[in-house]
């Protein structure tokens, strides 16, 4: 009997992981579909962006969730991470020939390089891009986990609440440090940096026709670095983790070194978001300091709430959700009028005016907040194998109701 | 010396207003967080919005009814705030508490923006407060003067309550025990209401003297001086009243005198870089008590 059962489990696995690969398999075909072969209508044009944001705040969002759902600590300074990723990205993604143009004001800014460019001198151009992009990422994600380590140390020793308003406050430090006139000629001060490398540029020529990779670009990054993340979780680091989350002193009298694993989570949720900030300049094509304010982490944290504190999966519904509803679902709200499904035409309605959309989004946050405190998935993951086990469950259970049904009505 | 503070009046005097207005916000954080253990996020928000209804109010009130109409209203919200956003996560843990406080400071904002339409709003002038006087050898708003000595004024009278009448007594039992001040009789929910109330009422004050210096509202108007009053409370050790006034005056005078070295974009960061150090050297601040952790 006992062994039958081992048996089992494995065995819903297997099935599950294929549906799993099948399914990101069906997505990617259909995301290369939506790039390239679908006609530009109303409909794509908005959910290419929602897609692209979506999954960037997907991986933003899974960094966060690793600090504050597994490992218990109360970050806030994820815009200030994402801030140094988009800038040490742009800075290295800027065409050598648009430096003048863009440092305007700092005589061409002090480094007169870009990766892409010299990558396109050995790849060709499209295939510097690509590889040019990957490696500026890279950049963004060490250069804030670097930042990371270096804020870590003073600051990881404070609890929840004090630990929350000093990484804040070391956001706002670096947001002042990006902005400041003395860094100009490396951050270009309060003006925006642009012209760098971006979705639009991933793109590649295969014989007669170009292939676009607008949408899978960041859908792959950030499947990439949401997969890792899930990975660590799973390893006997992340169960460390969670054991400090659940109680700290038990952990330590565990013998688990709280300061090099807090350290370690830290680090490693800094270099996804420092990555995440990175894809959010290359999605919005400009990045400017001002843009990464407080307001953005607290975004952030209310879609993890929304998905569930400590639920991967639940974070990346939440990021999708969330950003389609802002971005596009709830457009109406802001339109002056509501439009009637189906029929067409419109109601105006006088208070649906800009930023109504806004109000709205953060109420339902606080219904969600007071009322539905565990989020859409509470601390559970999507799984297919659960899934599968699930039904199989109820089947056999159904069956065994029957046969005690069917033995009842034998007596 | 001597030639240093004449050199830098204007600023010092300015730091002198500004810490007095930061200390009135900081009162109410000290507060909450000394009974709640719950860093108020929506404070500074609050104190926002005193200043947005005082816009509104006075378009179609005489201007001292609008003042009244300000502190009530702004009161209300701050008790609304705390009956419907952090009441019911009583018993809930701390994060959840805190994340409910961060949702309300969204939605408050997301609300102004949405009323505002995100253009900045121009404050009313208040004739008492916006009048020039002359100092020494420069001039400047009324409020300057104002504001030091009605923050002392108020401080004194919110320390003689905590200290010397019933309520007081109550708001400290609460803020040591919360059950076992249930058990002797207090209406804990009544007590931490009354703190929404004193700390909702010092932070319109604040709004009125802050904003008749700075001449506009926006949306975003106040999470930076709700963040620096919090890391004045945390200097001054949080829980601690005079703790947190005295907090609020050092970071408005050195946030001016950093402007007036010419280093103005670093001087909000300043900010946080004094909290970081006081909480590596000192985590309890001035006047903190000593906390123990019960295992």
């Amino acid at each position: 009997m006992g062994k039958k059962l081992q048996a089992a489990v494995p065995a819903e696995k297997k099935i599950g992981n294929l549906i799993a690969v099948v399914l990101i398999a069906a997505l990617y075909v259909l995301l290369y579909l939506l790039d390239n072969v679908l006609p530009v209508n109303s409909t794509t044009t908005m959910l290419i962006p929602v897609l692209q944001k979506g999954a960037i705040y997907a991986l933003v969002c899974v960094s966060m969730n690793l600090l504050n759902g597994f490992t218990g600590l109360f970050s806030l300074g994820q815009a200030g991470f994402m801030l140094i990723g988009a800038y040490s990205y742009a800075i290295f993604a800027i065409p050598a020939e648009q430096h003048e143009a863009v440092y305007q004001y700092f005589e061409g800014g002090a480094i007169q390089f870009s990766i892409p460019q010299v990558l396109g001198n050995v790849l060709g151009e499209s295939g510097g891009a690509f590889l040019g992009a990957i490696i500026c990422l890279m950049i963004g994600g060490v250069v804030a986990a670097v930042f990371a380590a270096l804020i870590g140390i003073p600051v990881l020793r404070l609890k929840s609440d004090y630990l929350a308003i000093a990484t804040l406050g070391f956001a706002e430090i670096i947001r002042a440090l990006f902005m400041w006139n003395g860094l100009g000629r490396i951050t270009n001060g309060s003006n925006l940096l642009r012209k760098y490398t971006s979705f639009a540029n991933m793109r590649f020529q295969v014989g007669g026709t170009v292939i676009k990779l607008d949408t899978i670009f960041p859908f792959l990054i950030a499947m990439l670095g949401i997969l890792t993340i899930v990975l660590l979780v799973n390893s006997s680091y992340g169960r460390a983790f969670k054991s400090i989350r659940d109680d700290e002193i038990a952990a330590e009298a565990m013998g688990i070194n709280l300061f090099k694993h807090k350290m370690l989570s830290f680090v490693i949720s800094s270099f996804f978001a420092g990555v995440g900030g990175a894809l959010l300049a290359m999605f919005q094509t400009t990045v400017q300091a001002n843009f990464f304010r407080s307001t953005m982490t607290y975004e952030i944290l209310l879609i993890v709430v929304i998905g569930g504190i400590g639920s991967i999966s639940g974070s990346c519904i939440g990021a999708f959700l969330y950003i389609a509803c802002s971005e596009w679902w709830l457009r109406f709200l802001d339109s002056g009028a509501l439009p009637i499904p189906f029929v067409g035409g419109e109601i105006p309605v006088p208070f649906f005016r800009d930023g109504f959309r806004k109000v709205v989004l953060s109420v339902v946050i606080m219904v969600i907040v007071l009322f539905f405190s565990r989020g859409i998935m509470g601390d559970k993951e999507l799984s297919f194998s659960g899934l599968i086990r699930k039904i199989r469950g109820k089947k056999e259970a159904k069956a065994a109701a029957q046969a005690a049904a069917g033995e009842e009505d034998a007596q | 010396m001597s030639e240093f503070i004449s050199n830098n009046l204007p600023y010092l005097l300015a730091g002198i207003s500004v810490g007095g207005q930061y200390a009135l916000i900081a009162i109410g954080y000290t507060m909450v967080y000394g009974i709640l253990r719950l860093i108020n996020f929506a404070h500074g928000d609050v104190f926002m919005v005193a200043g947005l209804i005082m816009v509104y109010a006075t378009a179609s009130l005489p201007i001292y009814v609008s003042i009244v109409l300000v502190v009530v209203a702004t009161v209300l919200l701050g008790v609304l705030i705390e009956k419907v956003a952090y009441k019911p996560l009583r018993s809930a843990p701390r994060m959840s508490v805190m994340i409910s406080a961060i949702g309300v400071s969204y939605l408050l904002q997301n609300c102004a923006l949405y009323f505002t339409g995100g253009l900045p709003q121009i404050y009313p002038e208040i004739p008492a407060l916006t009048k020039q006087v002359v100092i020494g050898s420069g001039s400047t708003k009324m409020v300057t003067l104002v504001t030091p000595i009605l923050t002392i004024v108020l401080v004194v009278a919110l320390v003689l309550l905590i200290r010397y009448t019933k309520v007081g007594m109550a708001m400290r039992a609460v803020s040591k025990d919360f059950e076992t001040s249930e058990l002797m009789g207090i209406k804990i929910n009544n007590v931490i209401s009354l703190t929404f109330v004193i700390g909702c009422f010092l932070a319109a004050i604040g709004s009125l003297l802050y904003f008749s210096n700075y001449a506009s509202v926006i949306p975003t108007s106040g999470a930076m001086p709700g963040l620096k009053a919090f890391v004045a409370a945390v200097f001054g050790g949080i829980g601690s009243v005079p703790g947190a006034v005295i907090g609020a005056f050092i970071i408005g005078i050195c946030e001016n005198i950093i402007k007036g070295m010419g280093w103005t974009a670093f001087s909000d960061a300043f900010t946080f870089v004094l909290l970081i150090v006081i909480l590596l050297v000192k985590p309890t601040g001035i006047f903190g008590e000593k906390a123990t952790d019960k295992v």
